[in-house]
């Protein structure tokens, strides 16, 4: 094939190759010829660290907040593999990660809580989207019910006392033992970590807690799309 | 130990299975394949039976693969399979293989390997078709179900590994499902933004019976989005372009994917817009036209980082924004507003914000923006500017007759020797950089190169799998020419033997400068030229080496051998190898120092 003549595209550069004999020097400027870095010009612009350009009258970087996102998902084998591996390769500050059945047999939620700016939970989103299993995801917005369940052992020194702070706590009592008394509690962020603080007087020997689940207030869809669902109907639009 | 480890255990003696059912087979709602053109669905007997028509199905022609124990059934199946199967020399080089096979033929390409090792060994070439999005399908056997999560013999949690790098994996779980699943998986690896798929394949699924026939291949719902970008943000970008007193385009290799490239050049050409690439954009426009600034970014043209420097309006089409093309976010087109096209919506703002985000296929949207733009920008003047910087920085180096061979006049010399619709495939490294910089694409489809991921190694294997999908074409008068470096060629010259065996019309050019000499580069430049393990006067004689494959082996050492040796490995009809002894101590330039400001792009070692 190399037989052919070759079509008649000019040489890119450098020295004459087709002459097949040693190149002649470059007639085309050489670096010593051209500006240097330094001596170029330059616009001033600039973007910040998420790729923005910046508005000088508005420099300032996003700042992270605290986000709820719910996901629908198929529960098939490795979904909370594949979601929290994605979340663990893109470096996303994830708080917490629940999961469990939902109305819809084959259904799961995940509740994730992360700490990210706008444009990092805005990512979060889309790639978790990406995912084959997801079916649907997106922020529960701000007024979202969410709650979390606490285990919690403290010592039994004083156990009417330990009593008294979980009824101030909507606590109830699950383990009593001589030596050691364990609380459950429900609430939300706010109020489990208030009744943290006053049941460390006690000592607190372990502490297991779920992180945060969450549902929509109201008729909003806690999910994007998501209808109300029974066994067997799907929960979203018919894929 | 070792030795009854090597052995085929029981459960790889395989018990004859039983043959198909003949009422069975007739009952089957078949018709006769011989009656019709296409590919027909037979009736089933087994899983792997199951599989292979799913495959055959989906219109897949060419597989690449090696053999073992639990890929056996799935083999066997093979046998009387219309798929061509390539046997490889090892798995790495049968992904390398089934990507470039895939970016040449654009379909998804198919590789096979069996469990733990063979399936280990293609995990490199799946990262790379993932970092470049390219639609492949990986086929590995799996122990028997009842084994999986013993630490059985050759066992590895293929699913589990190959998670993070694949666009979705699936385990098969049952015979009756199987080629469904198969099918599904090829389609999805093409469906929306390309990327490879995987499907692990237990033995005792292939092996078992089944009568389900897979029915026709669909991706799984959802997964093939909506072509169309919205109609007012197309509008809106219109606008925006319209206004632009700078705009440059920047094709990426969704261009190429989304076979976009006509729209894309229409869509530059009508209004006069000057065109940049990345690296795996090179091909979406042709080198040669006065518009193209030819690609940006490390190692790019300085003509190319000084426009996207200095654009007001930058219209991206099928680019991740890579920080090897973007150097430091804070200086990249730091006034341009971005237009950015793409099928991802998560590539939309990823790394670079996106003032005008169009979502949908590329050819689809560069044909609505090319209807809605009413008028061409002003540009004359920033057209101008484009051509000065084309002349003050052009891509040059020295020859002067007492220094030894430089790289860049090798890679001239092909160009000029071969035709426009020539394939170049690369390894990783400086050559990489030469082939790109100093051969003039023009085609789509004839830059086959790791991206993304960077793997040494990839140049022969995607030599082979190029050479394949160009015959299975049609295409035999095409060349395919691999231009790799000592390193790289070291790592999987082992498919020469691939090569020799099929009879594959390729040219290997080693650009031999005993270094891996990017690496070389670095030290020099950032580690005070402490050149630790990248002296590589160990390497063999690539020429014997060759001759010793079966291969032609030539070897060139001076410039006036560069043209005769060039013609007689493309004449040969078979794989050839060049060794190019040249210029250990040459550089690539220019060169934008990592996370460093594109415009600042250095042409001289000591400007870095
Ligand atoms: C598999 C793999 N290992 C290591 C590297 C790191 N690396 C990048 S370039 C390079 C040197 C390549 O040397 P060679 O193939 O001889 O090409 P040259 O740069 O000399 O043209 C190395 C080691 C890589 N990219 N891929």
């Amino acid at each position: 094939m190399s037989g052919d003549s070759p079509d008649s595209r000019p040489a890119t550069d450098g020295g004459s190759p087709a002459s097949g004999g040693v190149p002649e020097a470059d007639s085309r400027p050489m670096p010593s010829e051209q500006p240097g870095p330094e001596e170029r010009n330059y616009p001033t612009g600039r973007r910040n660290l998420e790729g923005i350009r910046i508005d000088p009258v508005v420099e300032a970087e996003h700042e992270s907040r605290r986000a709820v996102i719910s996901a629908l998902v198929e529960d098939e084998p490795g979904v909370l593999a594949r979601v929290s591996g994605l979340v663990s390769r893109r470096q996303f500050n994830i708080e917490s990660l629940t999961v469990g059945p939902t109305t819809v047999e084959g259904h799961s939620r995940i509740t994730m809580v992360v700490e990210e700016t706008d444009p990092g939970i805005d990512q979060i989103e889309k790639q978790m989207a990406k995912l084959k299993p997801v079916i649907s995801v997106g922020e529960v917005s701000g007024d979202a019910v969410t709650s979390e369940l606490v285990l919690l052992k403290v010592q039994a020194d004083d156990p009417a006392a330990v009593h008294a702070v979980s009824e101030m706590y909507d606590g109830r009592t699950v383990d009593a033992g001589p030596e050691t008394i364990t609380v459950e509690l429900t609430g939300d962020n706010a109020s489990i970590d208030n009744a943290i603080g006053a049941f460390e007087r006690f000592g607190i020997v372990e502490i297991a807690r779920t992180g945060p689940t969450a549902l929509a207030r109201g008729n909003t869809p806690t999910a994007p799309g998501e209808k109300p669902g029974t066994a067997g109907e799907p929960t979203t639009h018919d894929d | 130990m070792s030795d009854t480890a090597a052995q085929p255990r029981e459960d790889d003696a395989e018990e004859p299975k039983d043959p198909p059912d003949a009422d069975e087979s007739v009952a089957a709602e078949t018709d006769d394949p011989s009656d019709t053109d296409g590919p027909v669905t037979g009736p089933v007997s087994t899983g792997a039976e199951s599989v292979v028509a799913a495959l055959e199905a989906a219109g897949a022609e060419t597989a690449f693969g090696v053999q073992g124990g639990a890929i056996m059934p799935v083999y066997d199946a093979l046998y009387d399979s219309s798929i061509r199967h390539v046997t490889m020399a090892h798995e790495q080089g049968a992904a390398h293989a089934a990507d470039a096979y895939g970016v040449v033929a654009g379909e998804p390409g198919l590789c096979l390997a069996t469990s733990g090792p063979g399936a280990t060994n293609l995990v490199t070439g799946i990262a790379d078709a993932d970092m470049d999005s390219d639609a492949m399908l990986a086929l590995t056997g799996q122990v028997p179900t009842e084994f999986v999560g013993n630490d059985a013999f050759q066992e590895t949690d293929t699913v589990g590994v190959t998670r993070p790098i694949t666009k979705h994996n699936y385990f098969a779980n049952g015979a009756d499902t199987v080629g469904d699943t198969v099918g599904e998986a090829f389609e999805l690896s093409r469906a929306g933004r390309p990327g490879p798929t995987l499907v692990d394949l237990p033995k005792d699924v292939t092996q078992a019976e089944t009568e389900e026939t897979p029915g026709p291949a669909a991706p799984p719902a959802g997964t093939d989005p909506d072509p169309n970008a919205d109609a007012d943000a197309v509008e809106d970008a219109a606008r925006a372009i319209e206004a632009a007193e700078r705009p440059v385009c920047l094709f990426g290799g969704g261009v190429i994917k989304a076979d976009a490239s006509d729209a894309a050049r229409t869509f530059a050409r009508s209004y006069g817009i000057p065109v940049t690439t990345t690296m795996p954009g090179i091909g979406s426009f042709p080198e040669d036209d006065d518009l193209c600034l030819s690609w940006g970014g490390m190692h790019g043209t300085g003509y190319a980082n000084m426009a996207i420097t200095h654009t007001d309006c930058l219209i991206a089409v099928g680019t991740r924004f890579d920080d090897r093309l973007t150097g430091g976010i804070d200086t990249f087109a730091p006034e341009a507003e971005v237009v950015h096209i793409d099928i991802d919506p998560a590539e939309i703002s990823k790394n670079v914000y996106a003032d005008y985000p169009l979502i949908g296929d590329a050819e689809r949207i560069l044909e609505q923006l090319t209807a809605a733009v009413r008028e061409a920008p002003d540009a004359e003047a920033w057209r101008d500017r484009c051509a000065e910087w084309k002349e003050t920085y052009p891509l040059t180096y020295a020859t002067p007759e007492d220094e030894p061979l430089k790289p860049q006049f090798v890679v001239e010399a092909f160009d000029e020797a071969t035709d426009y619709d020539t394939i170049v495939t690369t390894g990783v490294g400086q050559h990489q950089m030469w082939a790109s910089q100093f051969w003039t694409y023009t085609e789509p489809r004839t830059w086959i190169s790791s991206h993304g991921l960077g793997t040494m190694g990839y140049g022969v294997p995607a030599a082979v799998g190029a050479r394949v999908a160009a015959d299975t074409m049609g295409e035999q008068d095409r060349e395919v020419v691999c231009f790799d470096g000592d390193g790289s060629f070291l790592m999987t010259m082992q498919e020469l033997s691939v090569a020799v065996r099929e009879d594959l019309d390729i040219t290997i050019a080693v650009l031999n400068n005993e270094y891996i000499g990017m690496v070389r580069q670095w030290q020099d430049a950032f580690y005070e030229g402490r050149h630790m393990a990248s002296d590589y006067t160990w390497m063999p004689e690539f020429d014997k080496l060759a001759e010793a494959f079966g291969a032609l082996g030539l070897r060139v050492d001076d410039y006036d051998e560069v043209a005769p040796a060039v013609e007689e490995a493309l004449d040969y009809d078979g794989p050839a190898v060049i060794d190019f002894h040249v210029d250990p101590e040459e550089n690539v330039l220019p060169m934008v120092p990592s996370g460093g400001a594109n415009g600042k792009f250095a042409t001289a070692e000591d400007q870095l």
